[in-house]
């Protein structure tokens, strides 16, 4: 068959070929996270020093911005990078399968974002913007934010939750159906694993964010009391509904990146993966016991010491599948030949940086003990550790990894490395002092602080600005890469047992495995 | 610059010694507890705070050993082992006991924190945008307590975390303290006591407090209620059962 496709604008808006709705999902990612990395370092700015700072007194607007930093980051850059764009370009590919299996829902699924985005835009700059923070609990997000804001983020999330769900619903029927022949379950990719884990999480958990959303839109315009007290209803049910979504969902962010990081690991030690079926296993529980934890969020609205007690044992059991998952990565290291290019240090940098947020969780996991930091800095420090610098950090570990196969040019590798130390020092100097901050008592969400926090705020401002270069950085050396790049053989990093996409051409043509591959 | 340095860790010093209650500069872990809640919170965290340590060096000590021993120019040859069932039933089963070994004295705590049973006084604690109010029920006192903004602050009050009419608690008395709210959902939070409760509209929450030691004890709203979140501190006064008892009859008489 001819590799004939649409040239033009029809090419991208018409697309149902995974690479191009992939690589259009990361650009798409880059505009999300370039929205939310602005504001962070408006964030930080503000921070910096104690007084009126860079918003002059404007708490309204300083609120509306670290809601839009949360939203943005989630639904607009990690969820398209990690699920949107990895997703779609290499689970086909590793699965053997010419495209996903429902490709028009593929181009749907992606094009939903956009107006998500511009909803999302909207709720910023509409009245005083949506300043409820991400988790718009009512009655905040209901009397306490009467302009029309709150209802753009509302619908934002219902357009970009139904994104989310569409390009699941693909997933899971692309890798139950469209193995090749001889890649049974339990020999697929662990990257293609994290998929599907995470695309049934999807499935269960955004349906209730949904269903919570339309309650909370009921509330504000059509005189609903679901979540009202003087109604009858309860906005504590509001938490339960949303957690039960958010935490499921913070899974959603972490999962493709331990695929992920299980590949790069196992390629740079030139061995396989240690204990793949544990691995497999890991994810699943995982993926299943939080669904069973979500009132963690909430060990301060005053819910019975019982129930307390019980969402405790539960989220620490979340412990022991995550320690299988750091001690498997090490011993597929141990005994290895290894080599450090930069995905490597990104994956690396990804096992230390998520084990001291997992180790933190524990802190968290004791309602004992998460009366003292919840709502606290401690609580950003530790969800930072995870996503900013764990989320993140697989996301240019697989970046790094795929980018030579995606486009086809390998980016200079001496500029990968200074990239991570750039993202490592400053991540970690902006998240880590936050940990003293949370425990001496620094409440989230506050735009001015007692002068007592000053010092660790300074420091995390600065590292915060180190990493705001290091992703001009990183831009530079992507659209040095695009421009001047040296070409990259079909599988670069000399795997002696290849998944799928490395046997192909880099870049890939634009339709593969038009004959089924044979897996032995 | 040195100058500047050196006044931090001076006023570091200081703070230490002197301010009890309330954040320092610099400051690394909890406030001084005044409660035995907050004692016991201390304890359960140092142990909690020993093993993550313990766990978080032991991977990083792994890491850099691999690093070193297995990089490429030390072994060119990978080995293929990929299965070592006794190392991983025993890497499943450690982190069991070492939860177990948290939970234990976790849970013990938690049922500790929930109710007192023998309340010799009881105070309604009412969220507000953006003040509290504080009720003495059984006497009949009620007033609210707000920020005090920087141009009024007098010499030694701390900046946000200073109110104008702080809480006043006996020391060495179970108080009952009910928590609610009138609009969105609030937070009360004093770290020197150890509690942190959510003023929900609609429902009462119930804590309790013992203080230990006379003196000023800060605290912020710590749930995000709105454009001044960050402008409705929380200051408790602890003074002797004596002295409390004539603040309310002063308080009753106003």
């Amino acid at each position: 068959m001819s590799q004939n496709h649409p040239t033009g604008w029809r090419r991208w808006v018409l697309s149902t070929n995974h690479k191009d709705i992939g690589t259009m999902y990361l650009i798409s990612a880059v505009l999300g996270g370039l929205l939310g990395g602005v504001l962070s370092i408006i964030i930080r700015i503000q921070l910096a020093d104690p007084g009126p700072g860079i918003l002059n007194d404007n708490h309204q607007l300083y609120n509306t911005i670290i809601t839009m930093h949360g939203l943005s980051m989630i639904f607009f850059m990690i969820m398209p990078a990690l699920i949107g764009g990895f997703g779609n370009w290499f689970v086909p590919l590793m699965i053997g399968a010419p495209d996903m299996a429902f490709p028009r829902m593929n181009n749907v699924s992606l094009w939903l974002l956009f107006p998500a985005f511009i909803l999302i835009i909207f709720a910023m700059i509409v009245g005083s913007g949506a300043g409820t923070g991400w988790t718009f609990y009512p009655p905040l997000s209901h009397i306490g934010q009467p302009n029309m804001a709150v209802d753009f983020m509302l619908l934002a999330l219902h357009v970009a939750g139904a994104s989310s769900l569409l390009g699941s619903i693909n997933f899971i029927a692309t890798i139950l159906n469209m193995r090749t022949p001889g890649m049974t379950l339990h020999k697929m990719p662990l990257f293609v694993w994290s998929m599907l884990v995470t695309s049934f999480l999807i499935l269960l958990a955004v349906p209730v964010l949904a269903g919570a959303i339309t309650m909370l839109i009921m509330d504000r315009n059509f005189g609903t009391a679901f979540f009202v007290p003087s109604g009858g209803g309860d906005p504590v049910l509001f938490q339960h509904l949303f957690w039960f979504f958010g935490h499921p969902e913070v899974y959603i962010m972490i999962l493709p990146g331990f695929g992920i990081i299980s590949h790069v690991v196992s390629t740079f030690s030139r061995k396989p993966v240690f204990g793949y079926l544990p691995m497999v296993y890991a994810m699943v529980g995982i993926g299943f016991v939080g669904f069973i934890v979500w009132a963690h969020h909430m060990f301060t609205v005053g819910l019975d010491v019982r129930a307390n007690a019980y969402f405790t044992a539960a989220t620490m059991i979340i412990a022991v599948p995550t320690g299988i998952k750091i001690f498997s990565w090490l011993a597929t290291m141990w005994g290895g030949s290894l080599t450090f290019p930069t995905p490597m240090l990104f994956a690396i940098g990804f096992i230390f940086v998520f084990t001291c947020g997992g180790l933190t969780g524990i802190v968290l996991s004791n309602q004992s003990l998460d009366v003292m930091l919840h709502d606290t800095y401690y609580v950003v420090a530790h969800f930072h550790y995870v996503l900013s610098l764990g989320a993140l950090y697989s996301l240019f570990c697989g970046f790094y990894y795929w980018f030579g196969k995606m486009s086809g040019r390998q980016y200079p590798e001496t500029w990968g490395k200074i990239h991570f130390w750039m993202t490592f020092i400053g991540t970690n100097m902006t998240f880590f002092p936050m940990h003293f901050l949370g425990l001496s008592g620094m409440p989230r969400r506050i735009p001015d602080y007692p002068d007592a926090f000053a010092p660790w705020n300074k420091i995390a401002s600065y590292g915060s600005y180190l990493n705001g270069f290091g992703m001009l950085f990183f831009f530079y050396v992507v659209l040095y890469t695009l421009r001047k790049g040296k070409p990259v053989p079909n599988n670069p990093w000399d795997q002696s047992h290849p998944t799928l996409e490395w046997t192909v051409s880099s870049p890939p043509p634009f339709h593969t495995f038009e004959t089924q591959p044979k897996i032995d | 610059m040195p100058f500047r340095c050196f006044f931090t860790f001076f006023f570091f010093l200081v703070s230490i010694s002197f301010l009890k209650g309330q954040p320092y500069p610099w400051q690394l872990g909890f406030q001084e507890a005044a409660t035995p809640i907050m004692e016991q919170i201390h304890d359960v965290h140092n142990l909690v705070l020993k093993i993550i340590f313990g766990i978080g060096a032991f991977v990083a000590a792994v890491l850099v050993f691999i690093i070193y021993r297995f990089r490429r120019a030390k072994n060119p040859v990978p080995s293929k082992r990929t299965h070592n069932t006794a190392l991983e039933i025993i890497w499943t089963l450690i982190p069991f006991f070492l939860l177990i070994l948290i939970a234990v004295p976790s849970f013990k705590l938690m049922f500790y924190m929930d109710k007192t049973h023998d309340a010799a006084l009881t105070v309604k604690v009412t969220g507000q945008q953006f003040l509290w109010n504080y009720a003495y029920a059984d006497h009949d006192i009620d007033y609210d307590s707000h920020l005090v903004q920087d141009a009024d602050l007098k010499p030694g009050q701390p900046r946000l975390l200073s109110v104008d009419e702080p809480l006043v608690v006996p020391i060495n008395t179970n108080i009952r303290l009910l928590y609610t709210s009138t609009d969105v959902i609030h937070s009360w939070a004093v770290p020197a006591f150890g509690i942190k409760m959510d003023c929900v509209p609609g429902r009462l929450n119930e804590n309790w407090v013992h203080v230990k030691r006379e003196g000023l004890y800060y605290g912020q709203c710590s749930e995000l209620c709105g454009a001044n979140h960050g402008f409705m501190p929380i200051t408790v006064k602890a003074v002797s059962p004596s002295e409390f008892k004539k603040w309310l009859d002063a308080k009753k008489n106003r």
